[in-house]
Order: structure tokens, then C-alpha cells, then sequence
């Protein structure tokens, strides 16, 4: 499993199909997730994409089909194992008791540590690099509670680096974020999928969706799906099918852009 | 950060201090025994008076009493975490009043200690076996569904109990109204509590780290690594026996299981690994320092445990909340 293998596969769903209650959020699909590639999940409101992101964090099984990681099903990972190897941010962080920003990066070592592990003064240094990674190095010994929304948001994201797993699931990871660290943060995950991690992210902007997406998994919220490269999905017409509003294409300085009519 | 060293000597400070606490309880009294003599009486078997009263009358309440503390204080800081609500005590989800409801019943029928005890401890494991199926019913278990299903039975205990009260005779009364506050002069029998608080503190250790993580919440928790929901009953059982076992000691001790884990976390922080035994040995200390004031303040005159626990607790829980603004 050789770090520089970017043929190898990180995530792979074969045939999952995902119902919540009497509704099918999703149809039959399949998709395949390289080392270096990143994926976004786009779709309205209770589409199920968040879901979508739990069923591939394997945190719920599908209705139909198998998730499997690093090319082994995820009733066959022990779950310190899989954490070590996938990370996810989720989309809302309780806090409710006040602990250090660093502190509270450090909770990311969890999985790396054993049962009666403390954390050592490597690991502090890499929750130190995380949190300067988002621009948090200043207020590593602030009380979370007494953070912005952003702020926390970027508290998550230093946790979730610190974790340092092959696989990042980000669930709206600029969310709450400024338009510098949006970018900031989404050309700070596209660099590590360079250096050969996986991404899959839930995202609402479908113009940073076009600029960071290799692959784009789009959902109707009628149990439509449209996966494929992001050339394939991300259509004027595509996408005014799913959001249920005209969309229009813009093609300017090189770059497309998709604005509302 | 705490470090493994630093934490190690918080632990030990706070064990000198409940010596010392300990030390205090059974020298204090009508009849002032000095440090040496206590020494004798427990180490070296000493005759006497003196020995008597250390070994007979003061040691097992003076341990009762800690052993009340330790307990609660584990419970209330396992309590904050499973319903991660900083207002969380160990009387929130209804185990103490499950336990008085048992224990005012046996009186009420005028049976003896030993059965008042069986019944308490059997009222509390009612109540807790109640909420569990109640909140659990669907297979669904979220925090707000626990907590609504304890405090509502919490609260039919609540109505049974001043039935009972309103039933009693005088007699009865005054007995049934000093369990309700926390009675310690009766607690005779406190190894078995003891029991309870190591095997809670040796369940508990091994997944201090995994608390911290489901701090973060149930999801980052899961994809962490941590079983949630194993660990969420492991706390709940926990929890709620280390409650009925304190409750069936000493009676509904108020606020030791609601501030001491917050003393505790104003002072060293959120981190369960060094805040669960600093918490154990600080309610343990906290409370038996309250109550030798109890018995001897005022002597001979005996005060309710509980009113000195608040009193002294109190001002120093709003001393330390004003001292960490947010």
C-alpha cells in the first residue's frame, strides 16, 4: 500500500442503492474512487448526500449494494484500522464543554493511538502543522467555545488533518467559511489529493465544484443519479434538472462558470 | 495539555488530600483523637476507648462517606458526557429517585436497614431498567429522548415520594426526611459501595480517550474509530449503578455529582482520562471534609450532609465560574 501507487484504489461502491424509510434517495450506481482523485457530491436540499457520504464513510450500510475501502469490504475493518485509513468531516460539530483548539485537534490522534496511548510530542507537532495549515497556529491554546462559526469550522478541518488518512469525506467543508478560506481550504485538500489521497465532498457552490471536481456524483432528490467525469455531469441542462431551476452555462476567461436564471 | 506525568502528579496530590481528609474525619468528634492514636487504632491494633470509637463508629462512615463522594462524582461526570449536557447530575435520569421511592416504601412499612437498602437499590434499578426500555423502545436512542424519558420519570418518583411523605407518621417522618437529604450516621456497611466505585473507575479508564472523542459528537466520534453505541450503554449502565450504589449508602447527596466535575474540569481541564480519577478522589474528599463539619460544628447537633456540600460548594463552583470568562 505504498503511498505513490496512484493506481490503487481508496473507496469503491458497487451497485448501492440507499433508502431512508418509505423514500429511495438513490437509484443503482456504482462508482470508483483512485488515489489522487476527488469526487463531489452535488444535489438540493434532502437530496441525501449527506447519506450518501455516511454510507461511504461506511458509517450505515446501503439498502442494496457494498462499500468498500482500500479494496476491502467494511465489515472486514476493524474500525481504529478504517478510521487511520478514512476520515470524515461531518457537517456539524457540538461543542458543548471548552477545551484547548489544540486539544481539541489532538482528538484526531485517536486512532493512531493505543488503548493506553498519550499523546506524544509528535503527535502535538502534528496537530501544531494542521492547525497552521489553516491558519489557526495563532490560537492553538484558545477555548473552542469562545470561536466564530468559521473559526470552529476550521478547528474540524485541522482535527480531521491531523488524523491524517488516506481518504478524506468532507461533508460542506466551507461551510460557515469566508470566500478566502473556502478556496483556501478546497486548494489545501486538492494539493494532498495530489500528493496521492483520495477526496469525496459534499459541496452546494457548483462553480468550486467545477474548479476542484475530477468526478461528480449528482442527485436529483427523486432517486436520480448522475455520476460521471465532471465534463459528463456538470450540464446546463443536467443541472437545471436536479436543482428544479434554470441554470445557465457562462463561459468566461477559460473558466465556466453556472449562474441562476 | 496534561501529559501523562503532569496528570499522574495532579492524582497523587488529590490522594494526599483525601488522606488528609480521611485523617480528619476520624480524629474530629466529642472526643478529640489525636493523629497518632488513629494511627494505632488502624495499623497497629490499639486497645481502648479511643480505638473503638476510630475503628467502630468513625472509619465506616468516614469511608461510607468518601467512598458516597467518589461515586458521585464518577457518575455525574459520566452523566455530562453520555447526554454531553454540562447541566447532566446523576439524579438527572431518575436513578435516585427510583432508589427513594424503594427506600421510603420499606420504612413506610417499617422494615428494617438492611431491607431499606435492598429496596433502594432495587428502586433504582427499576428506574433505570424503566427509562432505558422507555427511551430505547424503537431501537433509536437520542440524547434528547433519554434525557425527556428521565427527567419525566424522575419527576413521577418525585410525586410518589411526597405521597409517602404525606402518609408517614411523625416518627417516620423525621427518618424519612434525613434519607432524603443524605444521612450518613446510619451508613455502617460501606465496603461493598467501595467495590462498585473500583470496578466503575477499571470499567471506565480503558475508554477515558474515547470519551473525549464522542465529545466531539456521535458521527466524528463513529468515523474516529469509537463504537459508539457499545460505549454509550457501557456509560449509562455505569453511570446509573454507581448512583444507585452511592444513593443506597448514604441517600440523595445534592450537588457533589453536578459541581465536582465542574471544579474539576475549571481546574485541569476536559480531558476524562485525568478528570474521572480527579474527579472520584475530589468528590470523595469534598465530601467527607463536608461532612465531619456536619458533625462537629454544630455538635451535638447533627446537620444534613447534603446543606454543607452546597454550602461549601457554592461559592467556590461561582468563584471558579467567574474566574473563567468566556
Amino acid at each position: 500500500m505504498a503511498a505513490t501507487d496512484s493506481s490503487l484504489v481508496l473507496l469503491e461502491a458497487d451497485g448501492i442503492a440507499l433508502q431512508v424509510g418509505e423514500r429511495w434517495l438513490c437509484c443503482e450506481f456504482s462508482l470508483r474512487l483512485a488515489a489522487g482523485e476527488c469526487l463531489v457530491l452535488l444535489g438540493p436540499n434532502g437530496a441525501g448526500k449527506t447519506t450518501l457520504l455516511h454510507t461511504l464513510a461506511g458509517l450505515r450500510a446501503p439498502t442494496v449494494g457494498s462499500v468498500g475501502l482500500g479494496g476491502r469490504p467494511y465489515a472486514d475493518w476493524d474500525s481504529l484500522a478504517a478510521a487511520r485509513f478514512r476520515g470524515l468531516l461531518p457537517q456539524q460539530q457540538p461543542d458543548h464543554f471548552s477545551a484547548s483548539v489544540l486539544q481539541t485537534a489532538l482528538i484526531g490522534r485517536h486512532p493512531h493511538l493505543g488503548r493506553w496511548g498519550w499523546e506524544s510530542a509528535a503527535d502535538v507537532a502534528i496537530a501544531q502543522a494542521a492547525l497552521a495549515e489553516v491558519g489557526l497556529a495563532e490560537l492553538a491554546g484558545r477555548d473552542i467555545l469562545s470561536l466564530s462559526g468559521g473559526e470552529r469550522q476550521r478547528v474540524s478541518i485541522a482535527t480531521l488533518l491531523t488524523q491524517a488518512p488516506r481518504l478524506f469525506l468532507l461533508d460542506e467543508p466551507t461551510n460557515h467559511l469566508d470566500l478566502h478560506y473556502q478556496v483556501a481550504v478546497l486548494e489545501l485538500f486538492a494539493r494532498l489529493g495530489r500528493e496521492g489521497r483520495g477526496v469525496v465532498m459534499v459541496l452546494h457552490d457548483i462553480n468550486l465544484a467545477t474548479r476542484f471536481a475530477d468526478h461528480v456524483i449528482l442527485l436529483d432528490g427523486k432517486g436520480g443519479v448522475l455520476a460521471g467525469t465532471r465534463e459528463d455531469v456538470l450540464q446546463a441542462d443536467h443541472l437545471s434538472r436536479a436543482f428544479d431551476h434554470p441554470i445557465r452555462r457562462l463561459d468566461v476567461d477559460g473558466r465556466t462558470l453556472f449562474i441562476p436564471d | 495539555m496534561p501529559r501523562r506525568t503532569s496528570a499522574g502528579f495532579v492524582i497523587a496530590a488529590l490522594m494526599l488530600a483525601g488522606v488528609c481528609a480521611l485523617a480528619w474525619a476520624l480524629s474530629a468528634g466529642d472526643l478529640t483523637i489525636g493523629p497518632g492514636e488513629v494511627f494505632d487504632a488502624l495499623f497497629r491494633g490499639a486497645e481502648g476507648m479511643g480505638a473503638d470509637v476510630v475503628r467502630e463508629l468513625r472509619l465506616p462512615r468516614a469511608v461510607a462517606v468518601f467512598v458516597c463522594g467518589g461515586l458521585l462524582a464518577l457518575a455525574g461526570a459520566l452523566m455530562q458526557v453520555l447526554l454531553r449536557n454540562p447541566l447532566a447530575d446523576p439524579y438527572v435520569l431518575g436513578v435516585s429517585g427510583g432508589a427513594a421511592v424503594g427506600a421510603l416504601a420499606a420504612m413506610l412499612a417499617g422494615l428494617s436497614p438492611w431491607a431499606v437498602d435492598g429496596a433502594a437499590f432495587g428502586g433504582a434499578l427499576a428506574a433505570m431498567l424503566v427509562v432505558f426500555g422507555l427511551a430505547h423502545g424503537d431501537g433509536s436512542w437520542t440524547q434528547t429522548r433519554l434525557l425527556l424519558t428521565g427527567v419525566i420519570v424522575a419527576a413521577g418518583c418525585g410525586a410518589a415520594v411526597t405521597l409517602m411523605l404525606s402518609l408517614a407518621t411523625d416518627t417516620r417522618l423525621q427518618s424519612m426526611l434525613f434519607w432524603l437529604m443524605g444521612d450518613a450516621s446510619g451508613a455502617s456497611r460501606p465496603w461493598p459501595a467501595l467495590v462498585v466505585l473500583v470496578a466503575g473507575l477499571v470499567a471506565v479508564l480503558p475508554v477515558a480517550r474515547d470519551l473525549n472523542v464522542l465529545a466531539r459528537g456521535e458521527t466524528a466520534a463513529s468515523a474516529l474509530g469509537v463504537r459508539v453505541r457499545r460505549l454509550r450503554y457501557l456509560l449509562y449502565v455505569l453511570a446509573s449503578l454507581l448512583t444507585a450504589a452511592a444513593v443506597t449508602l448514604v441517600g440523595s447527596v445534592g450537588f457533589v455529582g453536578l459541581i465536582v466535575p465542574h471544579l474539576v474540569r475549571f481546574v485541569l481541564g476536559n480531558d476524562q482520562r485525568q478528570l474521572l480519577p480527579a474527579a472520584l478522589l475530589a468528590g470523595g474528599t469534598l465530601l467527607t471534609l463536608a461532612d465531619t463539619a456536619a458533625r462537629t460544628v454544630m455538635a451535638p447537633v447533627q446537620l444534613p450532609v447534603g446543606v454543607l456540600t452546597a454550602l461549601i460548594g457554592v461559592p467556590v463552583f461561582l468563584f471558579l465560574l467567574s474566574r473563567n470568562p468566556r
